[in-house]
C-alpha cells in the first residue's frame, strides 16, 4: 500500500470553474494525481474522478441548464475515519453551485433493470462514495462526498 | 459530456445510413467515458438492433469497462480486446 500523506485537516485543493463541459477534463486531470497522493488505489482514483465528473456534469446540465458562464466550486480536504473500530484516511469533496434549490425528492437514479440511455450519473456517484449528502446553504446547493481508502490486503514486508 | 452530443449524432448517423450488418466501434483512444457517453452507446446498440445489425466494441479502457459494469450494461455489449478479434468474430 502506498504511504498516504500525513496531512492536517486543511483543504488540499480548491477549484473555481465556469460551467463549461470542456473544463471537466481539467478537473479530472487535477484531481487524479491528488487522489493518488492521498493513497487511493488506481481503481479507487478512477472511481472518485468519475463521481466528481458526474456530479459536475449534473450541475452543468440540471442546475445551470447548459449555461456556460456560471460558477462551480470544488474543494478537497483530507479526512480521517474513526468509527466502529475502523480507522483510515479519506477525502471529503465539496461541490457548490448557485443554481435553484434542488428538489431532494427527485434525486434518485433510475432502475438499472431498465436498459435505456440516461439516468446513470447518480448511480455512479453513490456506487463509489462512502457518503453523499445534498444540502442547501444560503443560496448554494452543496454536495458533500466522502471516500475512504481501502486498506491494502498485503501484509508488511518481511 | 463535452463531446457526447457530437459522438451520438455521428454514431447514430453511421448506423442508420450505412445499414451494415455489423458496426464496429474502436474505443482504443477513448481515455474517459461518462454516463452520457454510455447513454450514446446504449442508443447505438438499440439503433443497431432495430436494423438487425451487430454492434461491436473493442479497445475499452479499464475505466470504460468499470462504468459499463456498474451500470449493469457490460454483458449487453459485444466487446473484444482489439480490432483483429472484433473483425474476425
Amino acid at each position: 500500500m502506498k504511504s498516504p500523506l500525513n496531512l492536517s485537516r486543511a483543504f488540499l485543493l480548491k477549484l473555481k470553474l465556469r460551467s463549461h463541459p470542456k473544463l471537466l477534463c481539467v478537473v479530472r486531470g487535477a484531481m487524479e494525481p491528488l487522489m493518488e497522493m492521498l493513497g487511493f488505489s488506481e481503481s479507487e482514483c478512477r472511481a472518485i474522478i468519475r463521481a466528481v465528473d458526474e456530479a459536475l456534469s449534473n450541475i452543468m446540465r440540471h442546475s445551470y441548464h447548459g449555461r456556460l458562464d456560471q460558477v462551480i466550486d470544488v474543494s478537497c480536504t483530507p479526512v480521517q475515519r474513526r468509527a466502529h473500530a475502523e480507522t483510515g484516511q479519506g477525502v471529503e469533496i465539496l461541490i457548490l453551485d448557485c443554481g435553484p434549490a434542488i428538489d431532494l425528492a427527485k434525486l434518485h437514479g433510475r432502475s438499472l433493470h431498465e436498459i435505456r440511455p440516461g439516468g446513470l450519473g447518480l448511480h455512479l456517484i453513490r456506487d463509489t462514495m462512502d457518503s453523499v449528502e445534498y444540502t442547501r446553504t444560503g443560496r448554494f446547493n452543496r454536495l458533500r462526498m466522502v471516500k475512504y481508502a481501502q486498506p491494502s490486503k498485503r501484509g508488511p514486508n518481511p | 459530456m463535452s463531446n457526447s452530443l457530437e459522438i451520438r449524432k455521428a454514431l447514430l448517423g453511421e448506423i442508420r445510413e450505412a445499414k451494415k450488418s455489423r458496426v464496429v466501434l474502436n474505443l482504443t483512444d477513448v481515455r474517459y467515458i461518462d454516463s452520457s457517453g454510455v447513454a450514446s452507446l446504449v442508443e447505438g446498440l438499440k439503433a443497431s438492433r432495430e436494423l438487425g445489425s451487430r454492434f461491436v466494441l473493442f479497445g475499452l479502457s479499464a475505466s470504460a469497462r468499470e462504468v459499463l459494469k456498474i451500470s449493469r450494461l457490460l454483458k449487453l455489449f459485444e466487446i473484444y480486446d482489439d480490432e483483429e478479434q472484433a473483425m474476425s468474430a
